[in-house]
């Protein structure tokens, strides 16, 4: 036997023991270099939500400003200008720092427990990914801060946002921005597949993966075939606007519908990134609150697969307006027709699990009854803006406003909130208090549809998108008011969810470790998760494993060292126990690369010999991260 | 928990190679992502020549010798490249690092035939639309060109310290060979692209 393969085994050794080994090893050190070089899941997933949620709040601040403009007509709290760069900040800010980072983040932080590991896979690249987001979220709100924001809408179309019409740096800071979140995305996507691919515990066989994992798996994949086409549109675009390409000039044989197609053809699929991993929550929440395991399994898996490939076959119907042949834009309509469909299937399938199970209405489960609500009317606009016709009336109307908060709110908000109280627990070690949780509910429930519905009418009685004010004689105040004042109470009610969770962080009911007796993985280690998560890696039998008789799991793993950072890592399709790989440890490195990488985007927006410069400081970083330092983890 | 634990897998190795290993998925994670990446760019070029009545625009197509020398020898690069994976695979440390050495050494010619390409391609970037998009796609496949090459020559020097011996060490080299040959099998359709579409 090579050195490697000894060391010291759980083997024998008794729990109190086993814990200060595992604390030992997966433990990251104090201090600041220490707190910058964890690669623990947990924590680099809790600082993405944070993050995340940070980012909403800047977002949700852009559209407060936005609708105390539009509250009264010609209003003049904001000129046109500051208008166009808010709301392209709270587009770009909503769909690109906050919803797809923050349902990533809920899979970094979740996947790695709920199939039953020790760490995610490829760590560091993971942490990596963190930092670049960071970084890349921070510029561009800094960039704005000196009134350098984006300024043409988070689509940022062109010749709009070309060098003509976009002169300055504000569309470049946009478009290297999409550079960083873009890069930490598509990182995130490869660390979740491989963690769900190959280190799911023992017995979780592919119809044994819990149906979050599942929904976080098939958007991964999403993630990689259609984050490369906005990294692509938008390095065309600083590349017209800053060395003289033509991609998207005309008069030199570029086109501007170019931008369009590559936009949209990640533009849609972003929609269900967003979506999907919602949908996962949902049906995690479910089983829980029904005490009945979710209806329909393999039909939502398959759903979910479905949604993934359709997902890249709707994206001109962003396009009916431009001009496309009919007969291209008959097919999208169908397409966009037929996506309704898988989500259709899920949505009965819920549905029927809260029928034939015994619902507890507690605050998650408020939140996932919100969803279906909004969503199934946002699906229904949907339904009725995939037709060419009304898609032509209501194009760049308010209608579309409506549409796509209802689905992206009600799909995805309602949701990824009733998972923050379902998870708060897991995370923290306490409860969320639930008195509180339920006056949320109500107020997001009912200031969210008094906010967004009118927009519907308005939109129909002919109000335009991205107008910094409107004529009193429009007829349109009235129902602008309203708008404007249920959205700042919708705000608020997001004030009193920073206020449960800040608050139930000292004063919240102590958890366990599984206060709502749920039956997937993450609910078998205590709350908070210690650094190792599992003492011993559980091997299970079922699709809800701690459901069976005793509220454990069919048996338990030994064999793996203690000493150094040690993965079990197990078969594709049947995730039968293969090797005993090590995990990295902790370095400094990634976030090194992380500055040296963003340094480089960061002056490319100056100067395109940034690019060069940069090599040198990133190839050094990645060198540093990635050559042996002669821990046990690296022989 | 029971006390009793039921599955011991202390026999269960600590490396292996190809699927088994996690390291490998990822790199495949990132060929599909990169592929989808060669895609696009194959597309825009597809697409702007449709929306053109001439093409290339009013320029001549670039000279075939630097880039079809090139093709030829990345071909030949898959022979060694082959042969270096079985030698991982087999634990033939000395096999494998003279190898890597071979690798190093065609890796950099192949940058410098790469240099010479981007001076035949008879379009500036800024020239029009097709010279913008020809020194993307050329650009981007140099980018994977020259990362995999830096790659190689960091562990070219790593398997000759004492961590050569190194089973994962050994799967690094496989991994890397693995890349190895996307780069040079995504070359051939940007290679059909950039000098025999514009002469059809």
């Amino acid at each position: 036997m090579s050195s490697s393969d000894e060391g010291l085994r759980d083997t024998g050794l008794d729990s109190v023991r086993l814990h200060d080994w595992l604390s030992r090893t997966w433990d990251h050190k104090r201090g600041l270099v220490g707190w910058f070089s964890t690669v623990d899941h947990k924590v680099i997933g809790r600082r993405y939500i944070i993050t995340a949620l940070f980012f909403l709040a800047l977002g949700g601040l852009a559209a407060a400003i936005m609708r105390l403009q539009l509250a009264r007509p010609e209003n003049t709290i904001v000129g046109p200008d500051l208008y166009n760069q808010l709301f392209s900040m709270h587009g770009t800010t909503m769909m690109f720092l906050f919803a797809v980072p923050v349902m990533e983040a809920f899979a970094i932080y979740l996947v790695p427990l709920m199939v039953g590991t020790r760490a995610i896979a490829f760590p560091r690249l993971n942490a990596f990914s963190y930092y670049v987001f960071l970084m890349g979220g921070l510029m561009m709100w800094i960039a704005f801060a000196f009134n350098t924001g984006a300024e043409a809408g988070w689509f940022s179309y062109v010749p709009l946002a070309g060098p003509e019409f976009s002169p300055g740096k504000r569309t470049d800071f946009w478009a290297q921005m999409i550079t960083f979140t873009e890069v930490a995305a598509l990182s995130v996507a490869v660390v979740v597949i491989v963690t769900v691919f190959k280190q799911r515990a023992p017995g979780m066989t592919l119809n044994r993966i819990p149906l979050f994992v599942w929904s976080e798996l098939v958007t991964s994949f999403v993630v990689l075939f259609a984050m490369p086409a906005v990294m692509m549109a938008s390095t065309m675009l600083i590349l017209d606007r800053l060395v003289g390409t033509h991609f998207f000039n005309p008069a030199e044989g570029g086109d501007a519908l170019l931008w369009q197609h590559l936009f949209w053809f990640f533009g849609h699929p972003e929609v269900y990134i967003i979506f999907l991993p919602a949908t996962g929550m949902v049906s995690a929440i479910l089983p829980a609150f029904t005490r009945c395991p979710v209806f329909g399994y393999t039909a939502i898996v398959l759903s979910l697969i479905a949604t993934g490939f359709l997902a890249f076959g709707l994206w001109v119907h962003h396009m009916f307006v431009a001009g496309l042949p009919q007969l291209g834009s008959s097919f999208f309509t169908a397409s966009s027709m037929v996506i309704a469909i898988p989500s259709g299937i899920q949505i009965f399938c819920w549905i029927a699990t809260l029928w034939l199970g015994s619902p507890v209405y507690r605050t998650p489960l408020l939140f996932v009854l919100g969803f279906i609500v909004i969503f199934v009317l946002g699906g229904l606009t949907g339904v009725m803006a995939a037709a060419v016709p009304i898609d032509a009336q209501i194009h760049d109307s308010y209608f579309i406003v409506a549409h796509f908060h209802y689905v992206l709110v009600g799909g995805a908000v309602f949701p990824l909130v009733g998972a923050i109280y379902y998870w708060y627990p897991k995370a923290t070690g306490r409860m969320m208090s639930e008195r509180l949780g339920r006056w949320h509910f109500a107020l997001a429930f009912i200031t969210f549809n008094a906010a967004f519905f009118p927009m519907h009418i308005l939109g129909l009685a002919g109000m335009p998108r991205r107008v910094y004010t409107y004529p009193a004689e429009a007829g349109w105040s009235a129902m602008n008011l309203v708008v404007s004042l249920a959205s700042l109470a919708f705000a608020f009610s997001f004030v009193l969810l920073a206020w449960n969770m800040m608050r139930s962080l000292r004063h919240g009911t102590p958890a366990g470790p599984n206060p709502w007796t749920a039956g997937t993985l993450e609910w078998a280690t205590p709350s908070p998760p210690p650094p190792y998560n599992f003492a011993r890696i559980p091997v299970i039998d079922n699709v809800e494993p701690l459901w069976r008789g005793n509220g454990s799991p069919a048996g338990e793993v030994s064999g793996l060292r203690v000493d150094a950072r040690e993965l079990l890592v197990t078969t594709l399709t049947e995730a039968m126990p293969d090797l005993r790989e090590p995990s990295p440890a902790d370095s400094i490195w990634p976030l090194l690369a992380a500055v040296a990488v963003g340094a480089t985007f960061f002056g490319s927006i100056f100067t395109p010999w940034a690019v060069i410069w940069g090599l040198g400081p990133v190839a050094v970083t990645l060198i540093g991260w990635f050559w042996p330092k002669g821990a046990p983890e690296d022989e | 928990m029971p006390d009793r634990p039921d599955l011991d897998l202390s026999h269960l190795p600590t490396a292996g190679f190809g699927s088994r290993s996690a390291i490998t998925w990822g790199t495949y994670g990132f060929i599909l992502l990169e592929a989808t990446g060669f895609a696009l760019a194959i597309g825009a070029y597809f697409y702007l020549q449709s929306r053109s009545s001439e093409w290339p625009l009013g320029v001549i197509p670039p000279d075939l010798e630097p880039g079809t020398i090139l093709t030829l020898a990345m071909l030949a690069s898959l022979v060694p490249n082959h042969f270096i994976k079985a030698f991982a695979r087999n634990h033939r440390v000395q096999a494998v690092r003279l190898g890597l050495v071979l690798m190093s050494v065609v890796g950099v010619a192949l940058l410098v035939i790469r240099a010479l390409e981007f001076a035949v391609l008879n379009v500036r970037w800024d020239t029009n639309a097709y010279g913008s998009i020809i020194w993307l796609l050329l650009a981007l496949h140099t980018l994977h060109l020259l990362t995999d090459v830096a790659d190689t020559i960091v562990l070219t020097a790593l398997i000759f310290t004492r961590h050569g011996h190194k089973k994962r060490r050994l799967g690094d080299v496989e991994d890397n060979g693995v890349y190895w040959d996307f780069v040079v099998w995504s070359w051939l359709p940007i290679y059909a692209v950039i000098y025999w579409v514009p002469r059809w």
